[in-house]
């Protein structure tokens, strides 16, 4: 990562300072804004809200003063250990939030593989005006598309009346908390909604019953799930679309000339040469999507009955509604934990990229 | 015959593709095309007819509703204002430290790039109650300050400007500075010029994002007269609007707020493509 090219002789200068010391100067001085900056909007913050997630401070005041009542771990506990409404509550967030991830992230990956796939066809016409298409919705604002995803899901709207066409009654989408999964399971006739079997309501880790862990995303959710698939595909898109390109033609050409045919040549020579994207892709989904929040704040606001809140939503929502700061703090700090984790997943396995995918391209190149 | 049968496969594949292209063109733009057609019909139209893009009667009283009837056009000049700013400061900060990063050689460069790749791992999502933390106790929550300062940089415009400025030859700098230009002589009048290309992709993310930002304003501001056009539009959303669902005006405002991005998106969209790719190349 250290810069390689330096400039290699510094000239005496006319006035007292040498040209070394005034280059430490100057490059102190170019970093200074962006330095102090983030030090004191980012850095200082983060550990003001360390402080208060260890406090039970209401907002008002100075959260330093010692009149702030202190609360030790409490914060954390309460949504791990103690038995209650704000573990059920984050551990419901967790739940919706993790389905939300199994299928936004998957959904997105194959769709903006896809979608790079055919717009990379070297014989179909009208690439940029595709690939445009197909990307303009990432650069929109979130809030005004969940504006028009609300219309286009509302009850009578643009997504049942399409529905209507084909003779199928759409759902009450944003009032409508039953989980998927238990309408799917029902539908197959594993169990029936209506009359969950007892053993899953009885008992179940963390303060949910089994049967409310096994819920799946509700319908309510799913307009989320939609609207991001909807919008992020298309930036994932183009990191394919640039892999694709940076595939050499010869490769591709010589497996062919040695007689394998598109679908060998795809499997086992484009594919490898893409896994270090795909690797991004899934890892760079598997962050964004824990941290969806601007999507639930304008269409649901956690409803129906909670089956769209979000551990981000649900930090918003428990410091600035209930003016629980402390609380509010400690989820923060957990979702925190678990994008800190992620982000370290993908750094690992992306150690170094590039090279395991060549390799085995090469290896793949010799096989057909 | 062998080749018939390969042309014909040739064909049915071309075919496909195109299918693939419209079908998914289709699913990608219709929402904009329902978006603006619904916001120019009246109220019973757009909920009768959701799915048609075309008003039975062409009504423009929801764009006059929304101009007379809210807070709308302060929330536009707030957040013209609020963009204009920002993106001029990222542009110029933002490139300067990545020129110092890439470079000039002082103590402590190593220990700030590490920082920065940190910095860029936290996610904003958690930062949202410390914001307000330090924005309360400094004493600026809700006010123009507390909306541009904390965002006048960013540490992923940071690292795409030091990418840059790496990839270009030391060469034309060194011959300025042998000249006895000094380093901020030489980066205003040498290095900017050169860097045209990195300094308009940064132009570009710094616009769409400031523009298109909410978290932020959520926690920064609670005046209405201090609202950024996504704020306020949140703000409609949830009922600020009393009776009905007034779609079409709802519509119309969430249309006011992707005009910009839209233009700047049809003239410059090589440079968001570029925009989208470096931002691959930072993890």
């Amino acid at each position: 990562m250290a810069a390689t090219t330096h400039p290699a002789a510094h000239p005496p200068s006319r006035r007292g300072l040498s040209a070394r010391a005034k280059e430490n100067i100057a490059g102190w001085l170019f970093v200074a804004p962006v330095v102090i900056i983030l030090g004191l909007f980012m850095l200082l913050p983060i550990l003001m809200a360390l402080w208060v997630s260890f406090t039970d401070w209401n907002g008002q005041g100075s959260p330093f003063k010692s009149t702030v009542p202190m609360a030790g771990l409490d914060n954390y506990t309460k949504l791990f250990t103690d038995e209650g409404l704000a573990r059920q509550d984050f551990m419901t967030s967790l739940r919706n939030n993790f389905y939300y991830v199994v299928i936004v992230v998957p959904a997105q990956t194959v769709l903006a593989l896809g979608l790079a796939i055919v717009v990379n066809s070297r014989v179909l016409k009208g690439k940029t005006f595709f690939r445009g298409a197909f990307f303009f919705p990432s650069v929109t604002s979130s809030v005004a598309i969940s504006v028009v995803f609300l219309f286009i899901f509302a009850n009578s709207g643009a997504v049942n009346g399409l529905l209507g066409l084909f003779g199928i009654e759409g759902p009450q989408w944003f009032s409508d908390a039953r989980g998927t999964l238990h309408l799917l399971l029902s539908a197959v006739g594993l169990w029936d909604i209506d009359n969950p079997p007892a053993a899953l309501l009885s008992g179940g880790p963390f303060g949910l019953s089994w049967w409310e862990w096994l819920s799946g995303p509700s319908v309510g959710m799913m307009t989320i799930i939609i609207l991001v698939i909807w919008t992020s595909s298309g930036t994932f898109m183009l990191m394919f679309l640039a892999a694709l390109q940076d595939i050499p033609a010869s490769l591709s050409e010589a497996a062919m000339i040695d007689g394998a045919d598109r679908k060998r040549v795809f499997r086992h020579v484009t594919l490898p040469m893409l896994k270090p994207t795909l690797f991004l892709v899934l890892t760079l989904g598997m962050i964004a999507t824990w941290m969806v929040f601007d999507q639930v704040y304008v269409m649901s606001q956690g409803n129906p009955a909670k089956t769209t809140l979000t551990p981000a939503y649900l930090s918003y929502r428990t410091a600035f509604r209930n003016f629980e700061y402390g609380p509010g703090t400690a989820i923060s700090f957990v979702l925190f934990a678990i994008i800190v984790i992620m982000t370290l997943a993908q750094r690992w396995i992306m150690r170094d990229r590039g090279a395991p995918g060549r390799s085995r391209a090469a290896a793949a190149q010799r096989e057909v | 015959m062998a080749r018939d049968r390969s042309q014909a496969r040739t064909l049915a594949s071309t075919f496909l593709g195109y299918f693939v292209l419209v079908f998914f063109a289709l699913v990608f733009l219709y929402p904009f095309v329902i978006q603006i057609g619904n916001s120019f019909k009246t109220e019973p139209d757009a909920a009768a007819n959701p799915l048609s893009p075309v008003p039975e009667v062409f009504s423009t009283s929801a764009y006059e509703r929304v101009f007379l009837g809210t807070d709308l056009p302060i929330w536009l000049g707030n957040s013209v204002l609020v963009t204009i700013v920002v993106t001029v400061a990222r542009v110029l900060l933002n490139s300067m430290a990545g020129y110092a990063l890439a470079r000039l050689r002082f103590g402590g460069r190593k220990a700030i790039f590490s920082a920065l790749i940190a910095v860029m791992a936290v996610p904003g999502v958690v930062l949202f109650i410390p914001k307000f933390l330090v924005l309360n106790q400094l004493g600026i929550y809700n006010s123009y300050t507390a909306l541009i300062l904390p965002v006048i940089v960013d540490a992923a415009g940071v690292f795409i400007m030091k990418q840059f400025f790496e990839s270009i030859p030391v060469s034309v700098e060194e011959a300025a500075r042998i000249d006895g230009a000094g380093v901020f002589r030489t980066y205003w009048s040498v290095v900017l010029p050169m860097a045209r290309p990195a300094l308009l992709t940064l132009t570009i993310i710094a616009f769409q994002g400031t523009w298109n930002e909410f978290p932020h304003s959520l926690v920064a501001v609670q005046d209405p007269a201090l609202f950024t056009l996504p704020r306020g539009l949140a703000d409609l959303v949830s009922g600020s609007l009393g009776v009905g669902t007034q779609y079409p005006l709802k519509l119309g405002a969430a249309v006011l707020a992707t005009i910009p991005v839209a233009i700047i998106f049809l003239v410059f969209q090589r440079y968001f493509v570029r925009g989208a790719n470096e931002g691959s190349e930072k993890g």
